[in-house]
């Protein structure tokens, strides 16, 4: 973040072109008594999150419900990011996530936008807190479409419809989507709770998309304790099941 | 003097020439002659035979009288409600009394008893009926200002509403006349969404406002909404509910255009097939946006106000491909309210 008294960097994210435009001509407006320049705008938050691994900025102005990925969800792959930018959330209409925010104290403005408040919020932004991922998650009225990972010291976004597995490892997780193995810093229950939706658990360690299960086969001695391992759609490997997830089979038409 | 009558109900009696209300009749008169056969007959195996016997003068009794009173139901229903009355019931006399004659011709001598205890059966029968369609009639009354309140209620998103000053307070500095027409659009949206809507509009005014809904949330979108119109063969007059069609197209904006980043279509297809009218509404449909519950409620909201207008002619059915949604009105061809 830069200094205090330095030039505040503003990035706007907004699907709507109008909205943009209008929170551009109100910061010109505020420009007269406040030290600022935008220096980006996005219109959903994958671009939002690419945009940032190489444009610095000190504040995101950014809206909730946006295609592709929204605001919430752009917000929790931000707090990865080296320098994250502080977040001020705009918002048209959404009674849930209003009150979210007031019990969680985020910083948020009503659009359409006042001069006034845009001012004041800008002028303490330097006092307020970053978010934390706990609120963040808490916020989240749904799973993640995306997962974030870290690599060769950029931020890179896999799609959650393009994993086949997830694994448990010693201090992390391996995802597998269609084309290569990539390595994510959270836990497997976490993850199991987020996308219970999306993906079952066969195995102590292992996590399958139920979008690409194509059977369930007896496995010579790969099987694990329960003798089966699953297949899944474009993956030579074999998984193995556990007895004590066993049941899953059940609902996929197996036993 | 017209406020305080507002909410005054209105006897009347029912549209003999709809199909609901006509399946109703014939509903009606088959369980009474059932009834009658069934007391008669002493066990199940004599119910039939009895019942075929009962329903032979009965049936060309209601053929006629449908017949009669779907022709006359304009006319019987510009009479005041006793009137009207009055002369449905003496009607079916002279429909009971004809084809009591007609047996009398055909078979000879007094197939069926005696002409009175028919008058009798006739006037039971009417009086029954009548009074059925009186009981709905004052049933369904309630509803028809409770589906006012509620085509009020479900109409335009909040959501939308302020998306919508958003984008047009963003036209003021750059584009002072946009802004005015996107304002005079509001306007006109609003005029109708407050305006009393238990009174059937034209199709024309229907897609017009439709259209002006559109232009507001193009500002907002962009080229990711395009709006695809067959409309050469609209039949402009046929009368519709107020807010049928701008409310499904503004599901298919909210669920079909929102979520996506590319262009997406949403193709608006009225034109008329006999005496029917056809809206056929598409729009892209995307399997992770989970806002079904409001769509689930609009579309209840429209049906019944249909159901309310035009009984069982009007039908609204709605389908789910790979990705697209469709939504299927049809609704009778009528140019001046019943």
């Amino acid at each position: 973040m830069s200094k205090r008294g330095q030039t505040l960097r503003i990035v706007i994210a907004d699907d709507e072109a109008p909205a943009r435009s209008r929170i551009r001509d109100l910061l010109e407006d505020c420009a007269a008594s406040l030290a600022l320049e935008v220096v980006g705008e996005a219109p959903n938050g994958c671009a939002l999150v690419e945009m940032l691994q190489h444009t610095q900025a000190d504040v995101v102005l950014l809206d909730i419900r946006m295609p592709e990925m929204d605001g919430i969800e752009a917000a929790q792959h931000m707090q990865k990011l080296a320098d994250a930018p502080l977040v001020i959330f705009t918002t048209a209409y959404d009674v849930y996530a209003v009150k979210a925010f007031e019990l969680h104290a985020v910083d948020y403005l009503v659009k359409p936008i006042r001069l006034r408040r845009l001012y004041d919020a800008l002028a303490r932004v330097r006092s307020i807190t970053p978010l934390s991922l706990d609120v963040l998650q808490q916020l989240a009225p749904e799973a993640r479409r995306h997962l974030s990972v870290q690599e060769r010291g950029r931020l890179l976004l896999v799609p959650v419809d393009r994993v086949l597995f997830m694994r448990a490892e010693l201090k992390y997780v391996t995802i597998r989507t269609v084309e290569r193995e990539h390595l994510l810093e959270e836990s497997l229950t976490r993850l199991e709770q987020e996308f219970r939706e999306r993906f079952v658990r066969v195995h102590r360690s292992y996590l399958v998309s139920r979008d690409y299960i194509e059977s369930f086969e007896r496995g010579a001695d790969g099987g694990g304790e329960s003798g089966w391992v699953v297949k899944l759609r474009g993956l030579e490997e074999r998984l193995p099941v556990s007895r004590r997830q066993q049941h899953v089979m059940r609902e996929f038409g197996r036993l | 003097m017209k406020s305080i009558n507002q909410n005054v109900h209105q006897d009347a009696l029912p549209d003999f020439g709809n199909l609901g209300v006509i399946l109703r009749i014939v509903l009606i008169v088959l369980a009474l002659s059932g009834f009658l056969a069934l007391a008669q007959a002493g066990n199940w195996g004599a119910f039939l035979p009895l019942f075929l016997e009962v329903s032979a003068p009965v049936q060309p009794v209601l053929v006629l009288s449908i017949l009669a009173l779907s022709g006359l139901s304009r006319w019987l229903r510009r009479l005041d409600y006793r009137t009207g009355i009055l002369v449905v019931v003496l009607i079916e006399l002279l429909i009971v009394t004809v084809i009591h004659r007609a047996g009398e011709q055909f078979f000879g001598g007094d197939p069926y008893g005696q002409l009175e205890r028919y008058w009798l059966f006739t006037l039971a029968a009417a009086a029954l009926i009548l009074y059925y369609f009186h009981l709905r009639n004052r049933a369904l009354s309630p509803a028809l200002t409770e589906a006012r309140l509620q085509a009020l209620q479900a109409r335009i998103r909040p959501h939308f509403l302020f998306n919508s000053i958003n984008a047009v307070l963003s036209l003021i500095r750059q584009a002072p006349k946009r802004a005015e027409t996107a304002l005079e659009d509001m306007a006109e949206l609003f005029r109708v969404l407050m305006a009393d809507n238990r009174v059937l509009s034209t199709l024309a005014r229907e897609v017009e406002l439709t259209q002006q809904y559109l232009n507001l949330e193009q500002l907002r979108l962009g080229e990711r909404l395009r709006v695809e119109w067959h409309t050469e063969n609209m039949p402009g007059e046929t009368l519709i509910p107020p807010l049928v069609l701008q409310p499904l197209v503004e599901n298919a904006v909210y669920h079909g255009i929102e979520p996506c980043s590319e262009t997406g279509v949403i193709s608006i297809n009225v034109y008329k097939a006999r005496d029917e009218v056809h809206l056929v509404l598409r729009n892209p449909y995307r399997k992770d946006g989970n806002h079904h519950a409001g769509n689930k409620m609009a579309l209840g909201n429209i049906r019944e106000r249909l159901a309310l207008h035009f009984d069982a002619e009007a039908s609204l059915k709605s389908s789910l491909t790979d990705d697209a949604y469709q939504v299927h009105i049809v609704i009778p061809y009528r140019t001046e309210a019943r």
